[in-house]
């Protein structure tokens, strides 16, 4: 077989790859049951919580141990397969697509945690431990696991490495990035790699920054060392109600401007409310236009402090109806509607699209007015849940794909929401990653010299371009095709016109 | 001004004659001996963009800490990690290329946590920009956090954007006499429970310790720990211990070694001042190399020397040695960025 060389240029074709030597070489590494590659077997990978994207692979290895991890990469190194990592595939930008002729190699087997030790507030985990059995071992010790996307029953810490997930109390406690003291990963080449130590700082360049967000394109992570935190002595969230989008966004900057970082500061609006409250009941005001939930935590006194400033703030705002949560149960049923949001829009559609732009949060509102806009245009229904105290917005674009022509209308209307986020002066994505699905967006976020940056970086680490190839980073070719259209921050050709 | 940058990183690429990037040169003596043609940055200066609402501040390589901290303040914001200042010009480009981060660190995160996006020049004069004025932006690989601490070997930092926070309402500082092991393990036990506790310090039998945030919790906490409550000179303290000015850090020779904060008291002779609730442990000690590097690994961290002889630096590294694969990544990366190695060469590793 030809050597191949990552390029930039173009994308990768592995129609070349040997089928047999393949599973020859696989099989002598892996028990039977640890190697699909029977079509049957082999569909629930198909795709990831994205699944308007599904690509069948040659075969799907799970290894139960970092030895046949080493053993699997060296394999298809030498017969030039491509791999994609794939957690428990719950990530919504086809990052763990399969590529046509590669091995999918599932970190679902390795779910053991390995160490928790409540002294050092640490815990190290192999990739498939799912994020909430984290907090769920470490809440004997009144500790947590910070970051809490709202998949975080089924989503793997090996995920949310790579995507550098977020959650709803992200604005506090940061992101995966901020949470994560040690990756433990493989190169293609077979090389163990340790990023990152147990101390605070490690010697050298921060490839644990660099590898957190990666996509699964630079290293197979094998092992996690995560801080824990100390679980908050009570939580309370205040659920604001506004007759204006407008009024709401502007609320989440006067809670900013009074000093405040809440623990987490959400914003839903009529569409999503509508489509939760039959599902889950969470007592949301269904008249408001949009709600806001913010909550504080920390000691008693701590709490009640806050939440009497933050009730003034929104007082102000001109929220028309303020409710404080009364116990924990009542907390949890106002967050639930929040975390239930994706599957409820589900019941109300057949299918939905969630975008994951990031913006400034001032520009909440123009966003808004111009997704109003945009479902005339496209003639499609979106749902909006924001992030909002970071400005991450998650449009959920309803559609139908047995209806020839929506999925293609319904990827214009989340490739125009991204084009936006980046002339607003924000990106493309905020958690989910850009994957397979937001590839050519990136062409409107990033230069060419940008991207071929990436492209030297990606180099560095795997130079034939084997692990998860043709995703997060466009080629130039692709761009190329995709038209130019790059938005130099914010600074669009025709300032002067109007947008929406 | 960035033109001249790069005109000057092309004429050094045709040249080979390497650069050292410079900002006030307060930290001239981190790392290694430095190499080349002084390229100083401070004459692109000025804060690009402000946004109090938004947490994020945007300034150009050459604009001083102090000024941007000055800015912050009348806004009563701040940049969290506490950065240390060699010197009241101290540069915000050579603050993020140092990436070094001061007693808050422990509670607030480092310098690499507040780093939201960078423009640089690379190897070859190209503008780069990564990142961006967001707190969350997943959108490549995240280059930015990557060139914070890098010490200019990747790229010259021409602007950066960076994540600011409210000041805490209410401060107080606690003393406590401790020997080092009981210091260590109340350090430890305390970090695990739900207390406002942003900074501290030990030395020599006394344990500092730093309250920050909400009034209410920050009087709750006060009366919990108990302690001797210092007065007027707390804040000065603080900031000789950020700035690394109090007699301590005066030594020809000084260590830095992170370590996990659980690491049992460091059997090493010399003095030692505790930072980070036990996670940083600066030593003044005339051991040998190996001995100290060997504890600090052997402790599940890393020693750097930190304060040195330039000879005795380049005889055992400014910094832990890299295992050969990490070593292997560092130089790809440095080739992907400056592939003629003219920026701050050996100023890391000697090896690139
Ligand atoms: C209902 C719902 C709600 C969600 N809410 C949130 C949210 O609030 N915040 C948020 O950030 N995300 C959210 N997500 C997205 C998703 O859950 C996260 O991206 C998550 O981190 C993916 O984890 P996973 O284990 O499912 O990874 P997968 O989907 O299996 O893989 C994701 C990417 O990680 C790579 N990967 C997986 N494991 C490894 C490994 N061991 N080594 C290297 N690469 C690896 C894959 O190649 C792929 O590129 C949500 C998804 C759903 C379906």
């Amino acid at each position: 077989m030809k050597p191949r060389i990552h390029s930039h240029e173009r994308d990768q074709d592995f129609s070349d790859v040997d089928r047999s030597a393949v599973l020859d070489a696989l099989g002598a590494i892996l028990p039977p049951d640890a190697l699909l590659a029977d079509r049957e077997d082999l569909k629930p990978y198909e795709c990831d919580g994205l699944s308007a994207y599904r690509r069948l692979p040659l075969a799907v290895a799970l290894p139960g141990d970092e030895a046949q991890v080493v053993a699997i990469l060296k394999a298809c190194h030498r017969l030039g397969v491509p791999v994609v990592a794939r957690g428990a595939g719950t990530g919504l930008s086809g990052g763990a697509l399969p590529i046509e002729h590669g091995v999918v190699l599932s970190l679902a087997k390795m779910k053991r945690i390995l160490k928790l030790d409540p002294y050092s507030r640490t815990a190290v985990v192999q990739p498939g431990v799912r994020n909430l059995a984290i907090t769920e071992a470490a809440a004997p010790h009144g500790l947590y696991y910070a970051p809490d996307p709202s998949s975080q029953i089924a989503c793997t810490i090996g995920g949310n490495i790579a995507e550098n997930s977020g959650g709803v109390h992200c604005l506090k406690y940061g992101l995966t990035v901020h949470n994560v003291l040690r990756v433990r990963g493989v190169t293609i080449d077979g090389d163990v790699v340790e990023f990152g130590n147990h101390a605070l700082d490690a010697p050298g360049y921060d490839l644990l920054a660099l590898m957190i967000g990666s996509e699964g394109l630079l290293a197979v992570v094998t092992e996690v060392t995560v801080k824990l935190v100390p679980k908050p002595e009570v939580a309370r969230v205040i659920m604001a109600s506004f007759d204006d989008v407008t009024k709401a966004g502007a609320a989440v900057a006067d809670i900013i401007a009074a000093g405040i970082i809440p623990a987490g500061l959400e914003m839903m609006d009529k569409p999503a409310t509508a489509a939760v409250e039959p599902f889950v009941k969470a007592g949301y005001d269904l008249n408001a236009l949009a709600i806001l939930l913010a909550e504080s935590d920390g000691t008693p006194e701590e709490v009640e402090e806050e939440v009497a400033a933050m009730r003034a703030v929104l007082e102000k705002s001109g929220a028309t109806d303020i409710r404080v949560s009364s116990d924990e149960a009542e907390r949890l049923r106002f967050w639930a509607g929040r975390k239930a949001a994706f599957p409820a829009v589900g019941r109300i559609s057949p299918d939905y699209y969630c975008m994951d732009g990031t913006i400034p949060r001032k520009r909440l509102a123009e966003m808004l007015t111009a997704i109003a806009g945009m479902e005339k245009k496209y003639g499609l229904r979106c749902a909006n849940v924001f992030h909002a105290g970071d400005g991450n917005l998650h449009p959920l674009i309803m559609y139908d794909a047995n209806v020839p022509g929506e999925l293609e209308r319904t990827e214009a209307f989340g490739a125009e929401i991204l084009k936006l986020s980046v002339e607003l002066g924000g990106t493309i994505t905020g958690e989910h990653g850009v994957g397979y699905e937001k590839i050519g967006s990136m062409c409107v976020q990033f230069q060419n010299d940008e991207l071929a940056a990436f492209h030297r970086v990606k180099t560095a680490f795997d130079p034939q371009g084997l692990l998860n190839p043709d995703k997060a980073v466009p080629t130039l070719h692709r761009c190329a095709e995709f038209g130019r259209m790059h938005v130099h921050h914010g600074e669009t050709k025709f300032p002067e016109l109007e947008r929406f | 001004m960035t033109d001249e940058f790069k005109a000057r990183i092309s004429a050094a690429g045709r040249t080979n004659a390497p650069l050292r990037i410079r900002g006030a040169g307060s930290k001239d003596w981190y790392g290694h001996a430095l190499n080349g043609e002084i390229l100083d940055t401070r004459s692109h200066a000025g804060i690009v963009a402000y946004e109090p609402t938004e947490l994020f501040v945007t300034a150009k390589c050459g604009t001083p800490l102090a000024e941007i901290e000055t800015v912050l303040a009348q806004k009563g914001q701040c940049l969290p990690f506490d950065a240390p200042r060699f010197s009241p010009t101290s540069t915000i480009g050579g603050v993020v290329a140092a990436g070094l981060s001061g007693p808050r660190r422990v509670s607030a995160g480092s310098l690499r946590d507040f780093v939201l996006g960078v423009d640089i020049l690379d190897g070859e004069a190209r503008a780069l920009r990564f990142g961006g004025q967001v707190m969350k932006n997943v959108a490549g690989y995240d280059v930015s956090r990557l060139i914070a601490g890098s010490l200019g070997t990747l790229g010259l930092i021409t602007e950066v954007t960076l994540k600011v926070l409210p000041v805490p309402v209410a401060e107080v500082t606690l003393r406590f006499e401790l020997n080092q092991g009981d210091a260590l393990d109340k350090l430890n036990r305390w970090a695990g429970q739900p207390l406002p506790i942003v900074a501290s310090a030990w030395h020599d039998g006394v344990l500092t310790l730093r309250l920050g945030g909400a009034r209410a919790a920050v009087e709750a906490a006060q009366l919990k720990l108990g302690g001797e409550k210092v007065g007027a000179d707390a804040t000065a303290f603080w900031r000789d211990c950020r700035d690394q000015a109090l007699p301590f850090f005066a030594a020809e020779r000084l260590w830095r070694l992170s370590v996990p904060s659980v690491a049992p008291p460091l059997a090493l002779p010399g003095e030692q001042w505790i930072e980070w609730g036990g996670a940083l442990r600066w030593l003044r000690s005339d051991s040998p190399a190996e001995t100290i590097r060997a504890a600090a690994h052997q402790a599940g961290g890393s020693a750097t020397l930190y304060r040195a002889p330039a000879a005795l630096k380049a005889q055992v590294g400014a910094f832990a040695p890299l295992s050969a694969p990490l070593l292997k990544l560092h130089r790809n990366l440095k080739a992907a960025f400056d592939p003629k190695g003219i920026f701050n060469p050996g100023r890391l590793y000697p090896e690139f």
